[in-house]
């Protein structure tokens, strides 16, 4: 008996500490299925395995390698998130995407002494848009200054192309996230000529009385707005209770998903959020979701995420991932690429609209060119517009570029001063 | 009247009507520490509890259905029905005396004659335990709490001032429903304990231990009635704090609101509970209006310790909390 339960114990320890085998291509997921930013973390771990899954399935992995997934629970704490990365590195990883912009800070000193490629689709640090500095850190297709650009255009667009003299608050979590489209902002408002209000809320959100309190006092032409988590959902309540025009507020991406406007229910109507992908489950690659995946039973966490906003940005940040492995395969002549390989692949990667035909995704994102200085992408975003009535995201406008004459100085000098700071010389000259 | 003036006002009421918001979370830990000596580490985590078994009890959601389709293949989420708000409220109130039976049976009971902090430590566990279970019962997606309650700005309060100052004071029609709920839960409480037979039993353990045992009080009587008491404030806070934000994971958090409620009102005492909330409340409102501008903002989170903390140099047992002398 005892002896059955020692090699009982034995095999539970190896199943759950096995390394995958050598010739897989090893893909973490450090996810955060529970606490506070759970509702966030779920589909969009669920949406990231899940390709994989469909890959492994329908194509037999990637260039006939398959991918192995290991998951590891963040939390969305820094410090939980760095244990991660040292605990999953030694398993061959070839990429990692936290999901967090605070872990990715942490990482970022990290990854480019390990020389594994860190991937920060829409959020972490704006400035690795600049690969002749951040040689192993990607952010494209695009990045919080891009969004706050977009955020502007589209509102120049609605003020036939004139902001002079409007008032716009910034609400935004008080946190490294919620800081990063200040400065961009400020610059935005020397340009156009409106005044920019900042008004921050301490994380989690659930009181948020004296922001809008502020907002209603002030009375804001337009709220852009910086959140996540509940800070979401109440600021959409919040906005309604004060009956805050819902079409002049408008969220970055990580503050327009479902969960952040069915809890306010009809006041939601109308509340615009920005968006990098497509929106919806009407394209063909949910239908083999669908078939490999989901009707299989393999599919990742409950199989209730499929077509949700965050479960499509996982799965969009899967996509692109596997891409670049694709890329780092063919440029390296094996399917049996490392990490090295990997950031060659993301740094050479193309996105192109027959591309994303292929792989049954047709308009849901921008086409756009990596190279060795550019690792930030085209930087087009969406607008989205919820339907409280239909209790869906409709897209009221096509990719909108960002200002690349604001942003690109920008860019510039926030790289600089990180490049000195660590004695990094610039490549690609 | 000047503006300033004005705006002063309305976030003081609205800084009240927050206070009695995290008033209604310390009642809980009050409860439960004024009975039993317990800080009650899974407070939050009891109303987050309780408002998920609500919903989940509404929509006639299947609980655990994630773990059931795991393992037998199967496609189920839902009974089909939903049940009207009053039932699904009771029907809670019943799990969370049957939560508070359990609690008793399986931690509390083999915890008798512990130290304070050994017990405190079996709340974390219980804390993180419960939280993993409302997530495997009803899972961790953004739930939508609707019993009925009213929000957004109260147009009489609206019209009303606005006539008066030219200036429409928003007062929170969910906010005024707390207030009043919260008054009549400090009623029914005080009325329990002074008038009932279980009231002034639960009083006397509360007064001494001992000597209640020897007149024949059932402690684990006393501490069943007790966690199911502070089981039913939990499902109040969180039926308010769930209409506000959706039942969602965070719900827990706001135990961290009630923290600086309790220190300054007292650990022991019901309406220092309420009277501490309307002190945090209306304080970290102002201090925010006045000096966040200057500071940067976002002061509310700490502001609220450091009033706490202001209050402790001068009464370190809170504000209606009992003065612990213990003699040599």
């Amino acid at each position: 008996m005892k002896k059955t339960f020692t090699m009982l114990a034995a095999a539970a320890i190896a199943a759950t500490t096995a390394a995958p085998a050598l010739a897989d291509l090893v893909v973490p997921n450090l996810s955060y299925r529970t606490g506070p930013f759970a509702a966030g973390g779920i589909p969009y771990a669920d949406g990231f395995n899940d390709y994989f899954t469909l890959l492994n399935e329908r194509d037999g992995g990637i260039g006939g390698e398959k991918v192995v997934v290991p998951e590891c629970e963040t939390a969305y704490n820094t410090e939980k998130g760095v244990e991660c990365y040292e605990a999953t590195k030694g398993q061959g990883a070839l990429v990692y995407n936290p999901l967090s912009t605070g872990i990715t800070y942490q990482l970022i000193p990290k990854v480019s002494a390990d020389g594994i490629p860190l991937y920060t689709p829409g959020y972490g640090r704006t400035s690795a848009a600049n690969g002749k500095i951040f040689q192993w850190v990607f952010n494209y297709p695009a990045n919080y200054w891009d969004g706050a650009s977009v955020a502007v255009k589209h509102l120049l667009d609605q003020n036939g192309g004139n902001l002079e003299g409007k008032k716009i608050a910034l609400l935004y979590h008080n946190s490294a996230y919620g800081k990063e489209p200040i400065r961009t902002l400020q610059e935005l408002s020397k340009k156009h000529g409106f005044t920019l209000s900042e008004i921050p809320i301490d994380s989690p959100g659930q009181e948020q009385k004296s922001q809008w309190l502020q907002v209603r006092r002030d009375k804001p032409d337009y709220v852009l707005f910086w959140g996540w988590g509940v800070m979401n959902s109440v600021a959409v309540q919040e906005a309604a209770n004060i009956r805050f025009p819902m079409e002049n507020f408008i969220g970055i991406w990580w503050s327009g998903s479902e969960n952040d406007v069915l809890p306010a229910g009809d006041g939601a109507n109308g509340y615009k959020a920005l968006t990098f992908n497509g929106v919806g489950g009407d394209y063909p690659v949910y239908a083999d979701l669908k078939k490999y995946v989901f009707d299989a039973g393999k599919a990742s966490g409950a199989g209730d995420q499929s077509g949700s906003v965050i479960y499509s940005r996982g799965m969009y940040a899967a996509v692109i991932i596997s891409e670049a492995i694709r890329k780092a395969q063919e440029l390296a002549g094996t399917p049996k690429v490392n990490a090295a390989q990997v950031r060659d692949g993301f740094e050479a990667l193309e996105i192109t609209d027959a591309r994303l035909e292929e792989l049954g995704l047709k308009g849901f994102g921008q086409a756009f060119a990596a190279s060795c200085g550019d690792h930030g992408g085209a930087g087009g975003a969406m607008v989205q517009q919820w339907d409280a009535a239909a209790k869906k995201w409709n897209l009221i406008s096509g990719f909108i570029e960002p200002d690349h004459e604001v942003l690109d100085p920008l860019v510039a000098e926030d790289s600089a001063a990180f490049a000195a700071e660590n004695n990094i010389a610039e490549r690609c000259n | 009247m000047p503006d300033q003036l004005l705006y002063a006002i309305e976030v003081s009421l609205n800084g009240l009507m927050a206070g009695i918001m995290y008033s209604l979370v310390a009642l809980g830990f009050v409860l439960i520490f004024k009975a039993s000596g317990i800080f009650n580490y899974a407070q939050g985590v009891l109303a987050l509890f309780a408002a998920l078994t609500l919903v989940g009890l509404q929509q006639g959601q299947i609980p655990f259905s994630h773990v059931i389709n795991a393992i037998f293949g199967t496609d189920l989420h839902s009974f089909g029905w939903t049940l009207p708000s009053v039932v699904a409220i009771a029907l809670t109130a019943l799990v969370m005396v049957g939560m508070a039976w359990l609690i008793e049976r399986l931690v509390l009971k083999h915890l008798v004659n512990q130290e304070p902090i050994i017990l405190f430590m079996a709340t974390i566990g219980l804390a993180y335990f419960l939280e993993g279970l409302g997530d495997v019962m009803w899972g961790a997606d953004i739930k939508k709490l609707d019993v009925g309650l009213p929000q957004g700005i109260n147009e009489t309060i609206d019209a009303v001032t606005f006539n008066a100052f030219g200036y429409g004071f928003f007062i929170d029609n969910l906010d005024i429903i707390a207030a009043f709920v919260a008054a009549a839960l400090v009623l029914s409480l005080t009325l329990f304990s002074q008038y009932t037979k279980y009231g002034r039993a639960l009083r006397a353990v509360a007064d001494d231990h001992q000597a209640a045992l020897s007149v024949g009080i059932s402690l684990r009587f006393i501490w069943v009635l007790v966690w199911s008491i502070a089981g039913f404030v939990a499902l109040v806070a969180g039926i308010m704090w769930g209409s506000k934000s959706g039942v969602q994971f965070s719900l827990s958090l706001i135990a961290l609101k009630a923290l600086p409620v309790l220190m300054l009102g007292g650990f022991t005492s019901i309406p220092g509970a309420i009277v501490g909330g309307l002190i945090i409340g209306m304080g970290e409102k102002l201090f925010e209006f006045f000096a966040g501008p200057l500071i940067g903002g976002a002061t509310e989170n700490w502001f609220a310790y450091v009033l706490a903390l202001l209050f402790l140099v001068f009464r370190p047992q809170g504000l209606f909390g009992e003065k612990i002398i213990e003699r040599v």
